[in-house]
């Protein structure tokens, strides 16, 4: 089994605890932060290989950094012509003066060099440009094409440094990428990071594949697919290929996802017309039902404690999300909007509930508390669904369709993120028309 | 323009209304199911091979028990057996509609049992809204979408 990646080391320089810029990411953030990210330099250049060099990561990595924190929409990044100081001496004793003259509030500096044993070192320092301090110092080391994984990682600590949350920029995103025409649509997996680099397909696309969702603790994905025309849920490690069946189920099963300690993969099994919620511990292989209803129960999703699971039901008549314990009992509905409700998605934080609702022909991803108060619509569109959070808590991928004309032009389905603000939404580069994302946890927990 | 010929061209546009009408069937709930012939093809000579759905509904309709009585017949006189396709318009969340195509396709199975058709010739397969047989997305082409498809196995 080959590891995809390593970092040996994280090491600590200083992390001044008294910076007097802060971002406040429970409101919208309509004034995004100025920051000023330097490029880096090359310590020892003489140590570069010819392959090495030709990736530029004096500027290439910070370039990683600034698409992070831009598309967070909490910063606004300075155009690096603006820049003033050279990258060394920004790192090594910057002139603040300059930094402040181009209204920087923070700026971010770094030294890369490849150290005796061949390993990439990259070391970065966050400056409070306001208060003329160091805030956050750190080196990292790792295999030379890791880098953009040594760019995720320095993301997250300004993320974390600045808002004193989690950040979610080293994960990947697994979807399903789109190909053909609507009536003959082809359908692979697909993995990427979650700024969109190092794409790759998972499947060939000789079957229908839908629904794939991250196992929160491992290298596994949960995911249906039409193979042998029986519409089956299955397992796939991502590192090895390795791909198997969930359970002998004597018919379709659907809408697979992980507990949230990764031992079960909870599922809609559907018989004779009718569909209810279905647990397999992948240990034991033990099967145990969770609803027992003649109308239409799928998208469970578990809380992050594992004791309750929320869910999509007709049992009302129309689709409405319910909110069970773990063991099936204590059924409560908690949708009372006007409107359906369908892909329940528990929050990482345990807060929220995020689903997709219809409403007069419209299409809506909103966030609601568990309970189902506090209901809040975020974006509108002719068609979208299927939110996933960020590991944070703080960000929701979901995929957007728009209408197609006569014969299926103008069809197109892409993905989308918004922060649960409301605020932020932004469209992810695929390589072809994607749908059905699933964020992953942080890769380096 | 004479008061006539207005006369004329309301009564056109009226009819118009009409055809359009007939084609997607009412707008109201639980009523628009496709009625017209467009997309259907045949099991065998005049035996149409699917029938349509009203939004978010899996009852059948007078016109599509009459299309399952005929699909009966046949397939209790030539012993063929049959794969029932469930399928669902792209106006709802997909596992939603995966679950609904399923209900759709059960639905169909059964009334074929009940006019005589032995459980074993019939295997249901749900598609969701995964295999549209219009693309466009137009209220007419979602009451064709909604539909289940009789074939013949394999």
């Amino acid at each position: 089994m080959k590891k995809i990646f390593f970092i040996l080391l994280i090491v600590f320089l200083n992390t001044n605890l008294n910076a007097a810029v802060k971002i406040d990411i429970t409101r919208g953030n309509l004034e995004p932060l100025p920051a000023a990210v330097s490029d880096f330099y090359i310590d020892n250049p003489e140590k570069f290989s010819e392959g090495i060099k030709k990736l530029n990561l004096e500027s290439n990595l910070p370039k990683v950094i600034k698409n992070n924190l831009k598309r967070s929409g909490l910063f606004y990044i300075l155009d690096k012509k603006s820049h003033i100081q050279k990258p060394k001496l920004s790192h090594l004793k910057p002139r603040f003066e300059d930094w402040s003259l181009i209204k920087a509030q923070i700026m971010i500096s770094g030294k890369i060099k490849i150290d005796e044993k061949g390993r990439l070192r990259v070391e970065f320092r966050l400056w409070d440009v306001v208060s003329a301090k160091e805030i956050e110092g750190l080196a990292l080391f790792a295999t030379p094409k890791s880098w953009r994984r040594i760019g995720h990682i320095i993301s997250d600590k300004i993320y974390q440094r600045m808002t004193g949350e989690e950040g979610y920029f080293d994960t990947r995103i697994i979807y399903v990428a789109e190909s053909g025409p609507k009536d003959r649509r082809i359908k692979k997996l697909a993995i990427m990071d979650q700024d969109g680099a190092n794409n790759k397909f998972l499947t060939l696309g000789n079957e229908l594949v839908l629904t794939p969702r991250f196992n929160p603790n491992s290298q596994l994905v949960t995911y249906m697919s039409y193979f042998k025309n029986l519409p089956r849920v299955y397992l796939l490690n991502i590192e090895t290929g390795v791909q198997e069946i969930v359970g002998d189920f004597p018919g379709m099963t659907f809408a697979p996802r992980f507990s949230p300690n990764g031992n079960k993969v909870i599922m809609s099994f559907a018989k004779d017309g009718n569909s209810d919620i279905y647990t397999m511990d992948l240990k034991s292989r033990v099967v145990e039902q969770l609803t027992s209803h003649p109308s239409i129960d799928t998208s469970p999703s578990y809380s992050p404690d594992g004791r309750f699971v929320v869910f999509n039901s007709d049992r009302s008549g129309f689709q409405q999300l319910y909110v069970m314990r773990s063991d099936g009992r204590k059924v409560k509905r908690i949708s009372r909007g006007k409107g359906l409700y369908g892909t329940p998605v528990w929050s990482p934080r345990g807060d929220l509930i995020a689903f997709t609702k219809i409403f007069k022909g419209k299409f809506y991803i909103g966030v609601m508390r568990t309970d189902g108060s506090g209901e809040r619509l975020l974006t509108e569109n002719f068609y979208q669904e299927a939110p996933s959070w960020s590991p944070n808590g703080r960000v929701l991928i979901f995929y957007r369709e728009t209408a197609a004309r006569k014969k299926g032009v103008g069809a197109s389905s892409k993905l989308w993120s918004i922060d649960i603000t409301g605020y932020n939404e932004v469209k992810l580069k695929t390589p072809s028309d994607a749908s059905d994302p699933s964020w992953s946890s942080l890769l380096s927990k | 323009m004479s008061l006539k010929n207005i006369k004329n061209l309301i009564l056109v546009v009226f009819l118009g209304f009409l055809l359009t009408a007939c084609a997607t069937s009412s707008r109201k709930p639980g009523k628009d199911y496709y009625t017209g012939s467009d997309t259907v093809k045949f099991l065998a000579s005049g035996v149409p091979d699917r029938v349509f759905f009203a939004t978010n509904r899996s009852s059948l309709h007078s016109g599509a028990k009459g299309t399952l009585n005929k699909q009966a017949a046949y397939i209790k006189s030539s012993g063929i057996s049959v794969v029932v396709e469930g399928h669902a318009d792209e106006r709802g969340t997909r596992e939603y509609n995966l679950a609904l195509g399923e209900r759709r396709a059960n639905a169909v199975k059964d009334y074929l049992m009940s006019q005589g058709v032995a459980s074993s010739k019939i295997t249901v397969i749900s598609y969701g809204k995964e295999r549209p047989v219009n693309p466009e997305s137009s209220r007419l082409a979602w009451s064709q979408n909604r539909r289940s498809v009789t074939v013949k196995s394999k």
